[in-house]
């Protein structure tokens, strides 16, 4: 498989970002925060024209980029749909962003685009799959393409590896990255019954190019015990951010992004989140960010 | 198991609340866990029915949004996203509220939703700059006949047997001051998007004929005459509708008219 | 096409143009202010993100449907309130308060 080395022009900078809102627009381009960078959700700029795309133009004149896909489907059995790759090469010759990076997940089948980030065993099999998309994306856009770590809620009994050696065999396979979600981490580790801090001292953390940090929900699994839901619907959890500050002060800072999409809050309250995220990246000696992790 | 065979039965069973929970879907202690592939399903079935209610609000508004989240179940069930693009999700909810036996009685809800669906199609539409109105002053008088245009890229017309605009203006008036009477008759509408606004208008007698004529590539002399097959048509009122509602972005002339 | 026809409505067309173009008025909006007061159309915008919903809901398992035969809701919301002409609203047919206080002469 050819590696590909990640953009290193409109290099996403070792600060916070937040993920982009329609409804923070005004916020942005009116209040122009001191803010390192925005995420995109690739899905959100695949229309033609108008609006989305006038916008984007112009925070993308301001700040770097990053492209977060949420439906390439890359987990999928079957072949990717070339259409949508087309679309994701389009936003991403458009607004050249720093990063580029989808899940660890799939979404679509017989019956449609299901939206959702549906989990896969971890068999020889999903690593041969999901490294032959990776493959794709990696070639079609000509570019390196970071992996995102998922939140779970069920097991599969076929699995036979644990998801840090699935990791560890895509990213050797194929030469992507990784994006480490700590909010995935620490809800995966609470629903599937192991130490987060185990997890990700076992991360391979030299192919990490950005982290994600968001808020999760409670629930209750099938013997009343917590199940943690991946909502992004209010403030990071004490807990994530312990792992996070521990994790930037072993492996120095990496561009770490604030997810936000349910509930949205007013701005100032989503700045307020990043601003913290900053504060412990600050913390940290500057980071050899621009050099090819994967290599 | 194959991967295939396990996301087809993991597929399968997420919009079938009737379906069992597919084997080998397992907690931390690998016995069956129902209650946790539910998650699943709620995502995919909530996450769906919010896309809607996000992207009818009016037809929302109208039904309540008690009504409209278990309607809209139903139709996620039925018709999943063909598309990962959720922005232009919903494009067979009309045909759906037509045979919806609930709201059978509510005749114009599925013109409602073809226009909001329409709005949303020209909101993402491609670019195209607009003519102002001194193009056409600047076509030879003699040859306007053979004019024709390009419309908007955003362009739509919807012809509806209701009152489809005054319902959907009514829905968004800022207050209750604004809420007249509905008029009666149908409506017909051209939904735009001259810069980044999506626009509607009201169409004059026959405005719809004569600008899906327009649309298909017929000289304005054609078109003309397919707007006069309507009783009432006036021709300077289709032209100024033209005009003032900046739709046209280019034009030839045939210069041997 | 005869020219004659053709020179006809030429004039015809020539004339409905140039009485439009006197009553016509073209406003249009800054693109400073587009958008802003409907928050950049969010409810047109893009749905697309990687959030899971709530997990308490029981949207996604319930097995109550319309199918099931168990669909006692009623639309409840401004249908009720519209005051639309008869014909267009089948609800209202059948002499409800509205279309009798249309009806009685004014």
């Amino acid at each position: 498989m050819t590696k590909h080395r990640p953009n290193t022009k409109d290099a996403i900078p070792q600060r916070a970002g937040v993920g982009l809102k329609a409804c923070h627009y005004d916020d942005i381009l009116d209040g122009k925060p001191d803010l390192g960078w925005f995420e995109i959700h690739a899905e959100n700029y695949m229309g033609e024209g108008g609006m989305p795309h006038h916008v984007l133009s112009q925070i993308r004149n301001r700040y770097p980029i990053s492209c977060h896909g949420v439906g390439l489907s890359i987990g999928s059995a079957r072949g990717l749909d070339p259409a949508h790759l087309d679309r994701l090469k389009k936003v991403v010759q458009r607004y050249e962003p720093g990063l580029v990076s989808e899940h660890l997940a799939w979404s679509t089948h017989d019956r449609g685009f299901l939206n959702d980030l549906l989990p896969v065993p971890y068999t020889a099999e999903t690593a041969f799959r999901v490294s032959e998309h990776i493959d794709q994306v990696q070639t079609h856009l000509g570019r390196q393409i970071l992996l995102e770590n998922p939140s779970t809620y069920v097991a599969f009994a076929e699995s036979e590896m644990s998801e840090i050696a699935f990791l560890k065999e895509i990213t050797e396979r194929t030469g992507c990255g990784l994006l480490l979600d700590v909010n995935n981490v620490y809800v995966s580790a609470t629903n599937q019954g192991y130490a987060p801090g185990d997890y990700l001292t076992e991360f391979p953390v030299d192919a990490v190019g950005e982290i994600h940090l968001g808020g999760h929900a409670n629930d209750r699994d099938d013997d009343g015990r917590t199940l943690l839901i991946d909502a992004h619907d209010r403030a990071i959890a004490a807990q994530v951010w312990k792992l996070y500050e521990d994790l930037i002060g072993r492996i120095g800072p990496r561009p770490t992004l604030v997810e936000w999409d349910n509930d949205v809050p007013a701005w100032p309250v989503l700045f307020t989140e990043a601003q913290r995220a900053d504060a412990i990246l600050a913390k940290q000696p500057a980071g050899d960010g621009a050099k090819s992790r994967a290599a | 198991m194959p991967l295939e065979a396990t996301q087809r039965a993991f597929a399968g069973a997420l919009l079938d609340p009737e379906a069992p929970v597919p084997t080998g879907v397992v907690d931390p202690e690998g016995r069956p866990a129902p209650k946790r592939f539910a998650v699943y399903r709620n995502n995919v079935t909530v996450s769906l029915i919010e896309a809607l209610a996000t992207a009818f609000p009016v037809v929302e508004k109208i039904v309540g949004a008690e009504f409209f989240a278990a309607m809209a179940r139903e139709f996620v069930r039925a018709h999943p996203p063909t598309s990962p693009l959720l922005m232009f999700y919903g494009e067979a909810f009309p045909a759906f509220l037509a045979a919806f036996e609930p709201v059978k009685h509510l005749a114009y809800l599925p013109d409602m939703a073809t226009l909001e669906q329409l709005r949303r199609r020209a909101y993402h539409a491609r670019d195209a700059e607009p003519l102002g109105p001194e193009f056409l002053a600047a076509v030879p008088p003699e040859t306007l006949g053979t004019l024709r245009v390009t419309l908007h890229p955003a362009a739509h017309i919807l012809q509806s047997n209701h009152p489809i605009l005054s319902i959907w203006e009514w829905n968004n008036a800022a207050s209750s001051d604004q809420q007249t009477a509905l008029p009666e008759g149908g409506e017909h509408v051209l939904i735009t998007r001259p810069e980044l606004d999506v626009e509607l208008r009201r169409l004059p007698v026959g405005g719809a004929h004569f600008l899906e004529a327009l649309q298909s590539g017929a000289a304005l002399g054609e078109a003309a005459a397919a707007g006069a097959a309507a009783e009432g048509f006036d021709l300077t009122t289709n032209i100024t509708g033209l005009i003032e509602s900046r739709v046209v972005t280019d034009f030839t002339v045939d210069g041997a008219a | 096409m005869s020219n004659k026809v053709a020179a006809t409505s030429s004039l015809a067309i020539a004339a409905a143009v140039a009485a439009a173009l006197t009553t016509a008025t073209v406003t249009t909006t800054p693109a400073q202010a587009a958008g802003k007061e409907k928050c950049y159309g969010v409810s047109l915008a893009g749905q697309n993100d990687c959030a899971a919903g709530p997990g308490t809901t029981c949207a996604g398992t319930s097995t109550v449907d319309y199918q099931g035969n168990a669909w006692t809701l009623v639309p409840a919301g401004t249908c009720a309130s519209m005051d639309l002409p008869a014909g267009t609203d089948g609800s209202k047919r059948a002499g409800s308060l509205e279309a009798l206080k249309r009806d009685l002469p004014s």
